[in-house]
């Protein structure tokens, strides 16, 4: 196996955490802690690898900063009588998220420590999660990327199900049933997309930039996409041959289409003059106009926004703090990567008509959200509606489309400015990977005061500031950053999406803006209530020893990485801005044409009426 | 044609045509009558019947694969057997491949949990193998008569096996009742038989579909001709019959009462062989009756395509070939083989024209219809279920449904797509084939359990897992697979079963798209509360350790295995299913 080729590294990344999972399964019952260890290993040697992207002189596959395209981009035949590919690679906006996965993974396997209940089993299917979480990051295949999507359903389940709280079940089923029908609606959407695609629509070029075939761009000879063209139109992969087939064929009314699952090509798709997603189908409205609706109700059921989002205070109540900061840290994230990666490209027009919709849906989220965390009295139920309030920037910032934004360039014509949108997109992205790391951190916080006193009513706590200063100081700092105090990472993803709603809707902007209040008001009572105090008023007092080292191990990172990302901002942006640029970029461009054509339609109309009033 | 010659016609078509390709079911028959002949003979009574019935089926199998390997399944061109009484095409080899695999299989299952003890094997494999003979000719029916004929022999060995336990009155009453229920249905069935054979003057199906095309169904509909009524009916009494062996709502009563009653095993004979039967039956009818034939009603001696451009075109079609006739003769005098492909083609895509799209469009609604009622009822029935075996019955009932969907599909598609609604059928093969493993797995595992822990309630299983971990292991895969979960195999038929509807599109099926969508989550509720109860659940206090042995769990994991794997790479039987498929729809 060479690693240099991205196949064999990217194939490692996603399933060296699965093939932990099966060397676990050999293991001999009772050797519990060699079996956490190993699980360990796997999970930091996954990171690892992740980390080994960066290094130039690694070995290896390269991730480069600064690089706008879909990097170390593959693709191998997986189900081809189903038209199913391997297809991975990575850019700026999933790179990202995959290693905050791998990060996260490694820590919570750290927090994992006191679970003590079928300690392979958990190991097992921690691991199946892991390789599920960092394949819907790293898939391009619709289909691959569904599947993933699914693989981590199972394994949560029984996490949750298994080593919960006392409702565990309820929880468990709650956040199953949720996910599965969002995943159905998905599943339907795909099918709609795929039977309207049609590959000979795009150019070499688009075909060259989807990964359809590969241009040799080092080596002895390198290509121009024209020749790779030529030479897979000549080679004898199968897609090729009825690829030709089907451009050979000149009557149009037996010109049948050429399907693909490729999620680069169906963006191209989206993207075309006269795209194929944009034909009527039912209720005047089109294929990308359903395919849009259905995707975001299943993205939105993951990230969770209001009205779907009950299921995320009982799972994330009821699960164990390892699972807790798993699924606030990456899982949530999906939702929002979906939205991004999928909605937006694949279905621009749905997402231009529907885009008040997503930010409408965005702020409520926040709001709700806000005021629900301020009512509990649970301490973790407090924590999951946070995450309700702050995933709400995470729709909001991706759901602005400065509609509009018109400014006069030279020599008259009209472009249009997308730098908002950049803006909002990109605090989008900020606050995903900011709120991985800080809600993952409260959680965490959240369950070291449980293992020690076994209840979370917040108010039967305080005083822990004396009992437990190292703990409490560093949970005040992860709390800050939940709040987006300036200085920590949570306030760089708020302020981009605030800034960039205002031109885009001031209502919603006030709003989004008052929401900070209300986040302060709720995250500094639980401060006040919880560490600070004159004594401990709950049971079990005598508990409450200082932070063990292992717990310092997951806390410490975290908390660097809550200050490293709040003060020195392109250490993340440096990776993320140029893909995030790029894409928004192409849909901005999209949309000049879209509404000039719709202006144009218009004054055709107009004139028509004119004429007809004339006569 | 004089008496003599029509005799010697008549043996040479049989002993040179027929039986050659008729193999599985000839080794089937010998073993049948070996076991019967066992009891009497000292000799052949000192072999166990276990032995017997297993190289029987093993025959069987190797008969049944193909002379090229499955490579040649492709090749395999569509014949008539017996004159006319069976077909034999891709799609036969392909069914009968899959129904003596399955009595293979189960004949060692049935060895394994020792409900086939020495006293009676004889007769317990006897009736097995019967009944497999009985789905094998249901798998080729191309004349009423022999679908009758498979119908009722797949059917009486299977109300004899229902009550083969002796001594519990559980399993007399499920008997009873399949039986009567079967005999009710079977009566209906004949008489939906005369019905239409009686109206269109022949029982050989093709030829029936011609008769059909000449009979002009929608200039009877526009004169109010109501002969079509009773042709109508006799279509829905034959149905009745199909519904029955599919248990298909309103048409699915005995089967919760008959798996209960009868033995797990047996509720994985009836659930996996005979449904994929009775679905194959539904295919042939469905095509038989919505496609004129392209082959010529009497014997087919020459190739497909060459057939296709000489035999006399039935009227419609002859007048949309006249009206292309320029194209035609253009590329007639280019190659001529593709050239009557394309005739085919062309002559399909006009079937919205078609004398038979009244037929097809009442085939559709009437399945599609039914599918949808039936999913859907019995994902829902099986939430109160406490008994595993009910609860594993409607979820048969379920799975009929979404089976039915893709024949419904297919039969829409057949007109204009042919290659669409091929894989639609190829689509209903697939999920046949998973179900298999499935369906048979989950069986043997209650079986398995009854004898180590004398219950079949669901919450006797709480805490399975650690008890039995391999067990439980084995049913959680296999349950979230009847979910249709990926990366397990139960998605992927499911996947193509929602590609077929939605490329059938129409209103309906559209509809039965969003359905069986939905029910896909109303499933999961049910089957994640048996795999909770295994492996979340507190285990009891008084319960006791289970215990089974090597061959059992070994047994389990050889149907739990594929379940994963073909998960992964569903790639390993998918083609076969496309090739079984392929040439249904004359493509």
């Amino acid at each position: 196996m060479n690693l240099s080729d991205p196949i064999a590294y990217l194939s490692l990344m996603v399933f060296l955490p699965a093939l932990g999972a099966l060397v676990l399964a050999f293991f001999p019952r009772g050797r519990e802690d060699a079996i956490k260890f190993t699980a360990l290993g796997f999970t930091i040697f996954t990171f690892m690898l992740t980390l080994g992207m960066l290094m130039e002189d690694a070995g290896g596959v390269n991730f480069e900063a600064g690089a706008a395209e879909m990097q170390n981009l593959f693709s191998a035949a997986w189900i081809p009588s189903f038209g199913i590919q391997y297809l991975m690679g990575l850019d700026g906006i999933s790179f990202p998220l995959v290693v905050l996965t791998a990060f996260l993974s490694v820590l919570a396997m750290v927090a994992s420590w006191p679970i003590t209940k079928h300690v392979k089993a958990y190991c097992i299917l921690f691991l199946l999660l892991e390789t599920g979480m960092i394949g819907v990051f790293m898939a391009l295949d619709f289909f691959l990327f569904y599947v993933f999507w699914e693989v981590m359903l199972l394994p949560m389940y029984f996490l949750i199900g298994v080593w919960g709280g006392p409702r565990k079940e309820y929880a468990a089923i709650k956040f199953f049933l949720y996910t599965l029908v969002g995943s159905v609606l998905m599943l339907i959407a795909i099918l709609m997309l795929y039977f309207n695609s049609d590959l000979t629509l795009l150019n070499s070029q688009q075909l060259a930039d989807a990964g359809i075939f590969a241009v040799a761009a080092e080596g002895g000879n390198p290509q121009t996409v024209e020749q790779a063209y030529q030479a897979w139109l000549a080679s004898d992969d199968d897609t090729a041959r009825r690829f030709q087939e089907i451009q050979a064929e000149t009557n149009p009314a037996r010109r049948r289409q050429l399907h693909t699952f490729n999620i680069l090509a169906l963006q191209q798709m989206g993207q075309l003059e006269n795209s194929p997603f944009s034909q009527n189908v039912w209720l005047g409205r089109s294929i990308q106009w359903w395919a849009f609706l259905l995707l975001l109700i299943g993205f939105i059921i993951k990230v969770p926004s209001v009205p779907l989002h009950t299921w995320l205070p009982d799972a994330h109540v009821e699960a164990p703090t390892p699972i807790s900061m798993i699924l606030a840290g990456v899982l949530l994230k999906m939702g929002g990567y979906g939205i991004i990666r999928i909605c937006y490209p694949i279905c621009p027009a749905a997402a231009y008509e529907l885009a008040y919709v997503v930010c409408g849906i965005g702020v409520v989220s926040m709001v709700w959200g806000a005021f629900a965390a301020l009512a509990q009295n649970d301490f973790k139920r407090m924590v999951a509606y946070s995450s309700v309030s702050h995933m709400g920037y995470v729709v909001l910032g991706l759901g602005v489309w400065s509609l509009g934004m018109w400014t006069a360039g030279p020599g008259g014509s009209a472009t249009y400015n997308a730098d908002y949108w950049k803006m909002g997109v990109t605090g989008a992205m900020y606050q995903m990977i900011a709120h991985g790391i800080s809600s993952a951190g409260m959680f965490f916080c959240v369950g070291v005061l449980y293992d020690r006193v076994h209840h979370r009513n917040l108010n039967e706590f305080g005083g822990i500031f004396g009992r437990m200063p190292v703990y409490a100081g560093m949970a005040v700092a992860i709390f800050f950053a939940g709040l987006g105090l300036p200085g920590l990472c949570g306030f760089i993803g708020e302020v981009f999406v605030v800034l960039s709603v205002w031109k885009y809707s001031q209502l919603l902007a006030v709003v989004s803006a008052a929401v900070v209040i209300l986040t302060a008001g709720y995250i500094l009572w639980a401060i006040q209530r919880v560490y600070l105090g004159a004594e401990y008023r709950g049971p079990h007092g005598e508990a409450l020893t200082p932070m063990t080292v292992r717990e310092m191990a997951v806390a410490i990172p975290l908390v660097v990485f809550a200050i490293v990302f709040g003060v020195y901002p392109p250490s993340l942006l440096n990776y993320m801005q140029p893909s995030i640029d790029r894409q928004v970029e192409t849909l901005a461009a999209w949309t000049e044409r879209y509404d000039a054509d719709r202006e144009a339609l218009q004054n055709t109309l107009n004139n028509d009426q004119e004429q007809v009033a004339a006569k | 044609m004089n008496l003599p010659t029509l005799i010697d016609s008549l043996i040479s078509d049989t002993v040179q045509r027929s039986l050659p390709l008729f193999g599985p079911e000839l080794a089937l028959c010998a073993t049948i009558v070996l076991l019967l002949l066992a009891r009497v003979i000292p000799v052949v009574d000192q072999i166990p019947p276990l032995v017997i019935a297993l190289v029987g089926a093993v025959v069987a199998l190797v008969a049944a694969i193909p002379r090229e390997g499955m490579a040649g399944l492709a090749a395999i061109e569509r014949q008539e057997l017996f004159t006319g009484m069976l077909v034999y095409d891709a799609l036969t080899v392909y069914l009968r491949l899959f129904l003596t695999a399955f009595a293979v299989l189960f004949v060692i299952l049935s060895r394994l949990t020792g409900i086939a003890d020495r006293q009676d094997g004889q007769d317990y494999y006897a009736l097995v193998l019967g009944a497999t003979i009985g789905m094998c000719i249901m798998a080729s029916a191309n004349h009423l008569l022999s679908l009758f004929l498979g119908v009722e022999m797949a059917s009486v060995p299977s109300y004899v096996l229902a009550g083969i336990v002796k001594g519990r009155r559980r399993s007399s009453e499920a008997a009873l009742k399949y039986a009567v229920y079967g005999a009710g249905a079977a009566g209906i069935m004949l008489y939906g038989v005369s019905l239409i054979a009686g109206l269109l003057g022949s029982a050989h199906i093709p030829t029936m579909a011609q008769r059909l095309v000449e009979f002009d169904v929608a200039a009877k509909l526009a004169d109010r001709d109501y002969t079509v009524m009773v042709l109508a009916l006799g279509g829905l009494m034959v149905g009745v019959g199909l519904a029955f062996k599919l248990s298909a709502v309103p048409f699915h009563f005995w089967c919760p009462d008959v798996f209960e009653g009868a033995s797990a095993e047996i509720g994985g004979f009836l659930s996996v062989a005979s449904k994929a039967a009775a679905l194959a039956l539904l295919v042939r009818v469905g095509i038989g009756f919505t496609e004129a034939p392209q082959h010529g009603a009497e014997p087919p001696r020459q190739p497909v395509a060459a057939a296709a451009a000489s035999f006399a075109t039935p009227p419609a079609i002859r007048m949309v070939a006249a009206t292309n006739g320029d194209e035609r003769l253009a590329q007639a005098d280019g190659q001529a083989g593709r050239s009557s492909d394309q005739t085919i083609e062309r002559a399909g895509s006009a079937a919205e024209g078609s004398p038979l799209s009244p037929v097809r469009t009442f085939f559709v609604s009437v399945v599609a219809a039914v599918a949808i009622i039936t999913c859907t009822f019995g994902n829902l029935a099986a939430y109160g279920q406490k008994n595993i075996k009910r609860l594993l019955a409607y979820s048969t009932i379920a799975h009929a449904g979404y089976m039915m969907m893709p024949v419904a599909a297919a039969i829409a598609l057949a007109g204009d797509n042919p290659a669409a609604a091929s894989d639609a059928i190829a689509a209903l093969l697939l999920y046949a084939t998973i179900y298999l493993f499935m369906n048979l797995g989950a069986f043997a595992i209650v079986a398995f359990l009854r004898n180590a822990m004398q219950s079949e309630e669901i919450k006797d299983y709480a805490g399975l897992v650690s008890r039995a971990p391999m067990i439980a292991v084995a049913m959680t895969v296999i349950l979230f697979s009847l979910v249709g979960l990926p990366p397990l195999a139960g998605f992927w038929p499911k996947l193509r079963l929602l590609q077929a509807l939605y490329e059938a599109g129409g209103s309906l099926l559209m509809f039965a798209l969003v359905v069986a969508a939905i029910n896909t989550a109303i499933s999961l509720v049910y089957y994640a509360r048996v795999a909770k109860t295994m492996c979340i659940d507190p285990q009891p206090d008084t319960s006791r350790p289970v215990q089974l042995g090597f061959l059992p769990t070994t047994f389990v994991f050889a149907m739990a295995l594929p379940v994963a794997i073909l998960g992964v790479l569903p790639e390993l039987v998918a083609p076969w299913t496309r090739d079984a498929a392929a040439g249904l729809f004359g493509v």
